[in-house]
């Protein structure tokens, strides 16, 4: 398949509108010196996957995309920044001075992943035929299914890990009390 | 579209999110590196998904469970933040030197 082949299909255009302001949000969530901007360029980061989701006819792991983290991680973020005080406005000191060994690294990270793809679509695998999937939606019932049947035991298991991030959260987060600060809870 | 289109903006977000994890000096700003590298993985698996386009849709399920994963894990990363910011009133990472001699 050449490029101006790829380039006919219109998704390939919605893929294009997604994804090219998906990297530049994410280029500026690891690079952005505010704080703020940073974790609201993450929702746009976030916003675009969700869209690629419905792309590749996944609704629902897009809808849950938004719900969680567009909804409650990202306001976690912005909370965690209000409180430890992170400056608000422009900041020098948010990342390391020299960067070079750390744009090194994601370079080779990159480098290795992006040619073992394309070695891979080289070979006959299909990596290069169309998406079968894309435009039938998934029935959300499947996946019901799958919860409740062949992967019950890990759905057990993260509803355990949830409960406890919850209490050691709240145990973390807690502020220690003096005795002296203890019993003056107790008359209130 | 293709596979590959999916694989390749994957690669290129966990590069990102590798840049940000080592050179990010906040706190904060590293965990938002960590969900970027997250996101990543997450577009890898429902791309695959729809790859292979299996009838009970495996993939889209493991997404989910990393979706929960991460959730679980910012609150408990935040919640450490906030510990140490409170003890140290610092949430430069390489502050933290407390483990080295």
């Amino acid at each position: 398949m050449t490029f101006s082949d790829w380039l006919a299909e219109p998704a390939n255009w919605a893929f294009l509108a997604i994804a090219i302001p998906m990297v530049l949000a994410a280029l500026r969530v690891v690079t952005s010196r505010n704080v703020v901007h940073a974790a609201l360029f993450l929702v746009l980061t976030l916003a675009a996957s969700a869209a690629l989701f419905i792309l590749l006819s996944a609704e629902f792991v897009a809808w849950v995309l938004v719900l969680v983290y567009i909804g409650a991680v990202v306001v976690l973020f912005l909370f965690g920044i209000m409180i430890t005080r992170a400056p608000i406005g422009r900041e020098t000191n948010l990342s390391h001075t020299t960067r070079w060994p750390a744009a090194a690294a994601s370079a080779a990270v990159l480098a290795v992943t992006v040619w073992s793809v394309l070695a891979l679509s080289q070979g006959g695998d299909g990596f290069s035929d169309p998406l079968p999937a894309v435009g039938a939606a998934t029935d959300t019932a499947v996946l019901g299914e799958g919860f409740i049947t062949r992967y019950l035991i890990p759905f057990e298991a993260v509803g355990f890990v949830l409960l406890a991030a919850l209490i050691g959260g709240i145990t973390l987060a807690r502020k220690d009390l003096t005795p002296a600060e203890e019993d003056e809870g107790d008359q209130v | 579209m293709v596979l590959t289109q999916f694989l390749v903006l994957g690669a290129i977000l966990f590069a990102l999110g590798v840049y940000g994890l080592l050179s990010r000096r906040n706190a904060v700003t590293v965990l938002l590196s960590v969900e970027l590298m997250l996101a990543a993985v997450n577009i890898n698996l429902v791309a695959f998904e729809a790859f292979w386009n299996t009838a009970a849709a495996h993939g889209q399920i493991f997404a989910i469970f990393v979706i929960t994963i991460a959730a679980a894990e910012v609150g408990i990363g935040l919640a450490i933040i906030l510990l140490v910011f409170r003890n140290r009133a610092s949430s430069n990472i390489d502050e933290l030197d407390l483990m080295r001699w």
